[in-house]
């Protein structure tokens, strides 16, 4: 043992301190530096989302005036207000009429100025309302997709004709072969009907499960070989677990196909090692001494489980919950395994007819040729985005609801 | 080492050759002995000889510990604790317990003492729980001090108070014995002092087992002490005979400071 003083005022030691102060302060740059680092990502990623998905929800449409007395549309209102109503729509030839009046307003091209699916606006505005066919009406109809770049865009808004307006179609329709008709409504309830499917599925059965293995299951070696596989579970591709679902729901108990029955039953399969991981590690940092208390005082198990454990585990399996769900809401891969990959032109009407979700969706738009599909592709993104924050958003308040609870 | 309590009638623990195992781990080794509603009880001894798991066999709480294993036979009141018969839940709640760290729930006061006579359905009127919850408390010591907020949260008390919450809550069952596993040796000596004033008061009215580590305070709190050394008990006595006049060599090297 060296006897010698030390000497904290010496030059080596302040050469030592001053170092200490030095590779603090580094430490903290370098964080800071990931840290904004990747906060640029994502303003970057967030930036050109919506200045690309923002005219997404934007369309452009053109004024045409249809004088339906003096067009060849053969049709009466009294036709259309009896049950055949249906049948004479469909035997009008309502496109002609409006390429009719396209052309009269803007010339020969004028009917490829109108998007193909412009007429079904018509169509809908005559069933609505039959007594349009007595007079001359005005129809602001989407125009063709790509009329923005092309032109004689430049030459209509100056006489008038144009009108962007917001596109409420996309937030009410479904897909569409054509961009300007597209919507998003099909494949948003298709996503919010699966989650609905994985949550009711995978929460119960996961919390249940984690509560079991760590309240009440032996300490053995079977217990073990469970948890190795549930924590193996957890890292297994999602496609794997497509291909599962489309052996074990369709294949073998004939489910309806593209679904989101089926879907939410396969992604409730990957979620479920998820939340029970989170739920063990939740109840695991539930203090003993609580457990003791409430023991003490002559509470069985099961009481002290669900008066005392589970409430106190609750914002942790929570937290696990919204991180299973997170990623079950944006995966794609074990969807199109079980065919939810289809070109679905209605909203499913319930939880077994033919569904997309939305991540599935834009896969399929930014597969698309046609250009206006690239902002449509990007809308679709903002709003599954919306959707996860919004699904967030309600996990947290849920969370911070049960922690002040206590 | 055995020694009886005289008067029969005040009987209320009765152990028989209890051993106490952790897997193959003898923590408590063939004791026998006898506990009374009179008198405190208090068990001392060095750290690790067994006198906080011997506490555990008295409401099983040791049952709880996975490898945890007793033999022998303990009987409350002459019924075998142990034996099929017996239901646990109900041998908590007959058998109460103060924890070393005061443990309220992370519920509001009146939750935490309301807590077990409604699991056990002691009280079936709203007026009746306040009732109990008002006795227990004031039986605590505590009443004066938390009245007025009741509704707030049990953890948000000093640890003095949340000791007494504890035992408040461990009372409001209506227990016949409260075991007390080094209830002050979280807690500043004034806050200690409150707890064995309590204790003082609340004797005779329950049976009161203490463990504790301060042999000034079991000297203080006590009428009879048994003194567990490596998992036996070395001797048990009326506490004044055993810290004024030990008949066993070890217990004096113990309590005169010469190991422990």
């Amino acid at each position: 043992m060296n006897s010698a003083p030390t000497l904290w005022r010496s030059e080596a030691m302040r050469i030592r301190v001053a170092g200490r102060y030095a590779a603090e302060r580094r430490f903290r740059l370098i964080g800071l530096g990931a840290v904004a680092l990747s906060l640029g990502f994502l303003a970057f990623l967030l930036g050109t989302m919506a200045l690309n998905g923002a005219a997404g929800f934007m369309e452009t449409r053109l004024k045409v005036a249809i004088d339906f007395p003096r067009s060849d549309l053969f049709l009466d209102a009294a036709a259309l207000q009896g049950p055949g109503a249906q049948a004479a729509l469909a035997g009008a030839d309502i496109e002609g009429a409006v390429a009719a009046a396209a052309q009269a307003r803007f010339g020969a091209a004028g009917p490829r100025l109108i998007s193909d699916a412009g007429w079904l606006r018509v169509r809908d505005a005559l069933a609505a309302d039959p007594s349009l066919l007595g007079r001359k009406a005005e129809f602001s109809l989407p125009a063709a997709s790509g009329l923005e770049g092309r032109p004689e865009y430049h030459a209509l808004q100056a006489t008038g004709a144009l009108v962007r307006g917001f596109n409420l179609r996309f937030l009410t329709g479904s897909d569409a072969t054509d961009p300007a008709a597209v919507g998003i409504w099909g494949a948003f309830k298709g996503s919010l009907l699966t989650m609905v499917v994985t949550f009711a599925i995978a929460f119960p059965i996961g919390v249940l499960s984690a509560l079991y293995l760590e309240e009440y299951a032996p300490r053995n070696r079977w217990t073990e070989l469970i948890e190795v596989s549930i924590n193996n579970l957890a890292a297994v591709p999602s496609i794997i677990f497509g291909l599962l679902g489309l052996a074990v729901f369709l294949n073998f108990m004939h489910m309806p196909r593209s679904a989101p029955l089926v879907g939410g039953l396969t992604l409730a399969l990957m979620t479920m090692p998820v939340i029970v991981i989170a739920g063990r590690n939740a109840l695991k940092s539930v203090p003993p001494s609580v457990r003791d208390a409430a023991l003490g005082i002559g509470a069985s198990p099961v009481q002290v489980v669900f008066h005392h454990v589970l409430p106190l585990a609750l914002p942790g399996i929570l937290t696990g919950t919204i991180i299973g769900m997170a990623r079950a809401l944006g995966e794609t891969a074990p969807l199109l395994m079980i065919g939810m990959r289809a070109f679905i032109a209605a909203p499913p009407g319930g939880l077994d007819e033919p569904a997309t979700v939305l991540p599935v969706q834009i896969f399929l738009w930014s597969d698309e040729v046609s250009r206006g599909f690239v902002e449509k592709t990007s809308a679709a993104i903002l709003v599954l985005l919306a959707f996860l924050m919004a699904m967030n958003g309600l996990a947290i308040f849920l969370r911070n609801r049960f922690e002040t609870r206590w | 080492m055995l020694t009886d309590i005289e008067a029969k009638a005040d009987l209320k623990i009765r152990a028989r050759a209890v051993s106490a195992f952790y897997g193959a781990k003898k923590a408590v080794d063939d004791v026998s002995l006898d506990i009374g509603t009179e008198h405190v009880t208090a068990f001392i001894g060095p750290s690790g000889c067994g006198k906080s798991t011997f506490l555990r066999t008295l409401n099983r709480m040791n049952d709880t510990i996975a490898g945890a294993r007793v033999e022998g036979r303990i009987e409350l009141d002459g019924e075998d604790i142990y034996g099929s018969a017996m239901d646990v839940v109900q041998l908590r709640a007959r058998v109460g317990m103060v924890f070393q760290k005061p443990n309220p729930f992370p519920k509001s006061i009146f939750e935490n003492v309301a807590y077990g006579p409604r699991i056990h359905g002691l009280a079936p009127r709203k007026a009746e729980l306040d009732g109990i919850v008002e006795r227990s408390l004031r039986r605590a010591g505590l009443w004066d001090e938390v009245k007025d907020r009741l509704a707030e949260s049990g953890t948000a008390l000093s640890g003095g108070q949340q000791q007494r919450l504890c035992i408040a809550r461990a009372i409001a069952v209506d227990p016949e014995v409260i075991l007390m596993d080094e209830p002050a040796s979280a807690l500043d000596p004034i806050a200690t002092a409150r707890i064995e004033e309590l204790i003082h008061e609340l004797r005779g009215r329950y049976a009161i087992v203490i463990v504790t580590h301060n042999m000034q305070q079991a000297a203080r709190v006590s009428q009879r002490t048994a003194f567990f050394h490596l998992g036996e008990l070395v001797e048990y006595g009326d506490t004044s005979e055993i810290f004024t006049n030990p008949k066993v060599p070890r217990t004096q090297d113990y309590i005169t400071g010469r190991y422990g």
